[in-house]
């Protein structure tokens, strides 16, 4: 207790605050450009609770309640209380399976009275703690690989969990937790292991099956050739050469085609090959029995589209708030959640979108500053969880609005409407900025 | 703790940085090097809503409107807002089922795209139908009137001339640089067509806003953008409207064309082609089963006889053969020539003439007043063997100038589109059929406008301008003045302003025998009929062979029936030439059509004896009885073809059903595996034609 700060203020990193707090009005304003109707009072309408943008309002108050008490709470509380907020969280997800209210699409939601609950957004803090206090354990090893597979277990256990909901879009953001795990040295081997068989994959779907064979053998020649020295020293080289070909291909051949026919649903099949802007081939098409490839209407291709249109037609300077044709007049979905991004992509257009990126690029920078100068493992290791969860957050939901990624249905941090997302991020800042305010101390 | 793999934390802010630059790449293209999504953006939200002015209205020589605008309805459906609906009792009232009601809503549905944007459910309610609906109105939700413009024809004439609109097809829209749009009004025929520019006036554009539902939700921009429409101009015309219906009833039933011109200006009094049709059949709800029915039938009643038509002007053509020869000086005025009764000079006796001796066409005053072939075939030898010009070649070339001068065989430019030229056949035509071979007596008859010369009625009406105002004319023109002249309008009016001085110099003193020639046949020769009291009528008639090929054969109808006049012969204040087909001599039925005209114009009443001779004309029906016949062949040929393309026999049926009637002729039997409907394409029965006449008359 006499740790405790005469005033709360101590040490809180205010760059962070000021960031948040940028963010949030700008989210305010975007909601409100999204979703204002002609002719109300806007006055009355922020205060009346029944606007979208008013809701946001009082969700802003309740996070900034929230965040309040997290700077007056005691940092030793998080480290101590991980593994709980875990469990917690693990229990919730499991809550879901038989309570879930039946809305359209999903079945990741309880409803408590007006209010939906999502576990799987809430129990990305609960793998940020848990993951930042096991790998800032003194007994952790991590150079040992059974370390690395119980951290790994810790981020994808959830994960699964939230697939089996059918939020996919979600499930993927607890593999961002992995840039937490290479921070602490997890070998890059498998970073680069990953980033290859993302570019496989990609090939797979843009270039036909034979020419990409062709093309994997070519280049395994080219290794055998340029390291034929070695291969002469060492044999063994030319299996493994051998052995890492015949895995490509196989991926390619068989593994990619198994995956898109039996484990993905229509939809996500439909999603991948709208990024790259291809048809979905014939042996993918997933129509109904009897009417094979009935995908003439492509929602999300639609979305997509309208999106980049919306974004596009913003120009260099934007039309203004409020003056969005695209956005204004119901051409672009999900605009207040998913798609949020357009309304400032064409109501401010390049440069208004080139200055909110910059605010995230610091925001993601300063979180990586922060998380440097921590003595504490658990913190560090919590900042870097936090920096990924948001990095992977913004730069998915951009890219997917200006057509770079499928469709994944996750938010903009503090801009997209919607109170769990806001009071998840918020709990994940705030915790943040409380345990950087205590950095001299090092906590377990 | 120590702080190991720092270095990586280099690594993960590149990563981030990475990402985000790609993404301001991609950025930076949609929004600021693309240009292609503002558009896009475009087409999605604002919708361009054009405002349509009033059409221009026509105005006769009194001012009275004769092609004007009203308004009819539109019944416009909100497919979305078709709730709790009474299906059964709006579909009495609209006298339709519901599987059409339902297709309908489906066709609003699929063409807007939209379920709760407005379309029409059915164009241009008939008054009856807008009476039912409005007292039914709050049944409905969903359902509304909107209002249309519509052309309206008040006095229900001059079809042909005033022309009708419609949408515009594929072509006009290309032919006019896409300035015409899918939907928009067109002027086909007509002045409606002819004056286009000036009538459509100037469209507005309203810029709408609309939603992704397709409803317009507010004004573009505030309306900066937008236009207003200017409304389409008016025309006045000659056009006397008592006459064109006097005209008009004159020609029912029969088949032939009325052209009346005002000498001194050009300016058409009437035009009117038999048979003609109500121009109110070609606006409002059933303009489209209507127009099907115009073009289907065989008198063509769509045709404008009076610019279309080619007829031999015959006997009407003498005057003109008469001047040629004046001015040419083959002749003189007091020129004789001893008829027989037929002409000898080539041999084979033809033409044959009515009158035999007695010195009938012992001078040209005479010989017009009783209309000598002999005297007109031997002066159209004289003038194209004339020696000063060499041979027979070069002098019918002589001739050919003249009659183009007249106006015969050139396009004259009246006001109206497609006009023919009709045919004054050149030297190469004729060294063509006769291998270059040929004299004056191979093409005699051209002297008394036969052969393979032919003229509109408008040509002939123009001929007898020149000869009225002894030697020029304006191009017979409808419009007079259009409102608010432009620039552009002067210069279009202005080619009807000039006066062509085509024959000034044939001397006055040709011109004075061959005009008391034309008094003569009114006072003492073939057109006593036209002569009124107290007005110097100057006329011709005519009475001209034709043939026609039906059913392969080359049949002989009875004549057309001619006439041309011109009146009061020193102040001539309009000429007239009269075509009616196959009704025999021109003084029985064209002559009083004529007069009747001349005295409506000149002296504003008729008098009691054409008020009879009225009567009498407009109760007669003319109409060929060949007609009956090509009407069958056509509608059973094309039920057959319909048959063969979709093997449906609806229309087909009642052709085949004629069975019982080809019992009637035992003499022609059916051929064994013969199709009955071939069968009944083939005319039969040449005694329903009256009884072709063997030779010449002459009018």
């Amino acid at each position: 207790m006499n740790q405790r700060n005469p005033a709360i203020s101590k040490g809180v990193d205010w760059s962070l605050i000021w960031i948040y707090l940028l963010l949030v009005v700008i989210g305010l304003l975007a909601v409100f450009g999204a979703t204002y109707k002609e002719g109300d009072p806007i006055f009355q309408s922020f205060i009346n609770f029944k606007t979208d943008y008013s809701k946001q309002l009082y969700f802003f108050g309740i996070a900034l309640v929230l965040g309040l008490f997290i700077l007056l709470t005691d940092s030793k509380f998080f480290p101590a209380t991980a593994n709980l907020w875990y469990a917690a969280g693990i229990f919730m997800l499991l809550l879901v399976f038989p309570f879930h209210s039946p809305i359209k699409g999903t079945e990741s939601i309880i409803k408590l009275g007006s209010f939906n609950f999502q576990p799987a957004e809430f129990c990305k803090i609960c793998v940020a703690l848990a993951l930042a206090k096991y790998l800032s354990r003194p007994d952790t090893d991590f150079t040992r690989t059974r370390s690395q597979l119980i951290a790994t277990a810790i981020v994808v256990f959830p994960a699964i969990l939230t697939v089996m909901q059918k939020e996919t879009g979600l499930a993927l953001v607890f593999f961002a937790f992995f840039l937490v795990m290479y921070r602490e040295g997890l070998p890059s081997g498998i970073l680069i292991i990953g980033m290859a068989t993302g570019i496989l994959v990609v090939s797979t779907l843009l270039l036909e099956k034979n020419t990409l064979a062709l093309i994997l053998t070519g280049l395994g020649l080219l290794v055998v050739y340029s390291m034929r020295r070695q291969i002469r020293r060492d044999k063994s080289l030319l299996f493994k050469i051998v052995a890492l070909w015949f895995i490509c291909v196989g991926i390619q051949r068989f593994g990619v085609p198994m995956i898109f026919k039996n484990l993905l649903a229509k939809h996500q099949v439909e999603r991948i090959y709208s990024t790259i802007g291809r048809d979905v081939p014939a042996e993918y098409m997933k129509g109904e029995p009897g009417k094979p490839g009935v995908v003439a209407v492509n929602t999300a291709d639609y979305n997509v589209k309208q999106s980049k249109i919306a974004i596009g037609s913003g120009g260099a300077f934007g039309k203004g708030l409020l003056k969005g044709t695209q956005t204004r007049y119901g051409f672009v979905p999900e605009q207040r959640t998913d798609f949020i991004f357009d309304t400032i992509g064409e109501g401010f257009g390049f440069v208004g979108s080139f200055v909110l990126l910059s605010v995230y690029l610091l925001l993601l920078f300063r979180i990586v500053a922060v998380a440097e100068r921590q003595r504490s493992v658990f913190s560090r290791c919590y900042a870097y969880g936090v920096a990924a969860v948001f990095f992977f957050h913004i730069a998915v939901n951009v890219a997917m609005t200006v057509g770079l990624a499928p469709v994944i249905g996750i938010p903009l941090p503090f801009i997209s409407y919607g109170g769990t997302s806001l009071l998840t991020f918020t709990i994940l800042l705030f915790i943040l900025i409380r345990l950087d305010a205590d950095r001299q101390m090092v906590l377990r | 703790m120590p702080v190991f793999n720092q270095s990586r934390s280099r690594i993960i802010r590149l990563i981030f940085l990475v990402a985000f630059v790609v993404i301001i790449v991609q950025l930076f293209y949609l929004q600021v090097v693309s240009s292609e999504y503002s558009k896009l953006a475009m087409n999605n939200a604002v919708f361009p809503k054009i405002i349509y002015p009033e059409r221009g209205i026509i105005y006769d020589r009194q001012g009275k409107a004769i092609l004007n605008n009203t308004r009819m309805y539109d019944l416009m459906v909100t497919p979305a807002e078709v709730k709790n609906f009474d299906t059964l009792s709006f579909c009495t009232i609209m006298s339709i089922d519901t599987a059409e009601f339902k297709q309908r809503i489906r066709n609003v549905v699929s063409k807007n795209n939209s379920r709760v944007r407005p379309g029409v459910f059915e164009d241009l309610l008939t008054p009856q139908m807008q009476a039912r609906f409005e007292e039914n109105y709050w049944r409905y939700p969903g359902f509304a009137l909107v209002e249309r413009p519509v052309r309206i024809y008040p006095y229900n004439v001059a079809a042909h001339i005033l022309g009708y609109i419609n949408e515009a097809d594929p072509k006009d829209i290309e032919r006019s640089g896409n300035f015409y749009r899918q939907g928009d009004y067109i002027g086909k025929s007509g002045l409606e067509a002819t004056y286009e520019r000036v009538l459509m006036g100037q469209r507005g554009v309203q810029y709408w806003i609309k939603d992704n539902h397709n409803r317009l939700v507010g004004r573009y921009k505030d309306g900066v953008l937008d236009t207003v429409s200017v409304a389409g101009r008016g025309l006045r015309t000659f056009l006397d409207i008592e006459l064109q219906q006097l005209a008009e009833k004159l020609m029912t039933n029969k088949v032939g064309a009325v052209v009346a011109i005002d000498p001194k200006t050009g300016g058409i009094l009437a035009m009117t082609s038999g048979p003609t049709f109500d121009p109110n059949e070609l606006t409002g709800s059933d303009k489209n089963k209507n127009y099907s029915r115009l073009v289907l039938d065989v008198a063509g009643p769509l045709l404008n006889r009076a610019i279309k038509g080619q007829y031999p002007p015959g006997s009407t053509f003498k005057p003109l053969g008469a001047l040629v020869a004046l001015d040419e000086g083959v002749i003189t005025p007091d020129y004789g020539f001893p008829c027989p009764g037929r002409y000898n000079l080539c041999g084979h006796g033809k033409p044959a003439c009515t009158h035999a001796g007695g010195g009938h066409a012992a001078n040209l005053r005479l010989s017009i007043a009783n209309s000598c072939n002999s005297y007109y075939s031997h002066i159209y030898r004289l003038a194209v063997d004339n020696p000063k010009y060499g041979n027979v070649k070069e002098g019918y070339q002589k001739w050919k100038e003249y009659m183009n001068a007249f106006g015969l065989g050139i396009r004259l430019g009246v006001d109206l589109p497609s006009e023919d030229k009709a045919n004054i056949p050149d030297t190469a035509a004729y060294n063509k059929e006769y291998r270059g071979s040929w004299n004056s007596c191979t093409n005699l008859t051209l002297g008394i406008g036969q052969d393979r010369m032919t003229t509109t009625p408008l040509q002939l009406a123009n001929a007898m301008c020149i000869i009225a105002n002894r030697g020029f004319y304006f191009t017979p023109h409808f419009v007079e003045k259009i409102d608010g002249e432009t620039d552009d309008d002067t210069a279009f009016l202005n080619k009807y302003r000039k006066k062509h001085k085509v024959l000034t110099h044939i001397s006055d003193d040709a011109y004075q025998s061959v005009i008391d020639g034309m008094q003569d046949v009114v006072t003492m020769g073939t057109a006593r009929i036209a002569m009124i009291p107290g007005i110097d009528v100057c006329a011709k008639t005519g009475t001209a062979q034709n043939f026609r090929v039906i059913d392969g054969k080359k049949l002989e109808l009875p004549n057309n029936s001619m006439f041309v006049c011109f009146a009061p012969k020193d102040n001539p204040r309009i000429a007239i030439a009269v075509t009616v087909e196959n009704a025999g001599y021109g003084a029985t039925w064209a002559g009083p059509i004529a007069r009747i005209l001349m005295e409506k114009f000149l002296n504003d009443t008729i008098q009691e004896k054409s008020e009879v001779d009225l009567e009498r004309i407009s109760s007669t029906n003319l109409m060929p009885i060949y007609l009956n016949r090509l009407q069958f062949i056509e509608d059973s040929t094309r039920a057959r073809r319909w048959f063969e393309t979709t093997k449906d026999s609806v229309y087909l049926r009642k052709y085949l059903s004629i069975e019982s009637q080809d019992q009637q002729y035992p003499n022609d039997p059916l051929p064994q595996g013969q199709r009955r409907v071939e069968l009944l394409a083939i005319l039969r029965d040449e005694k329903q034609f009256r009884k072709p006449t063997n030779q010449l008359l002459p009018g």
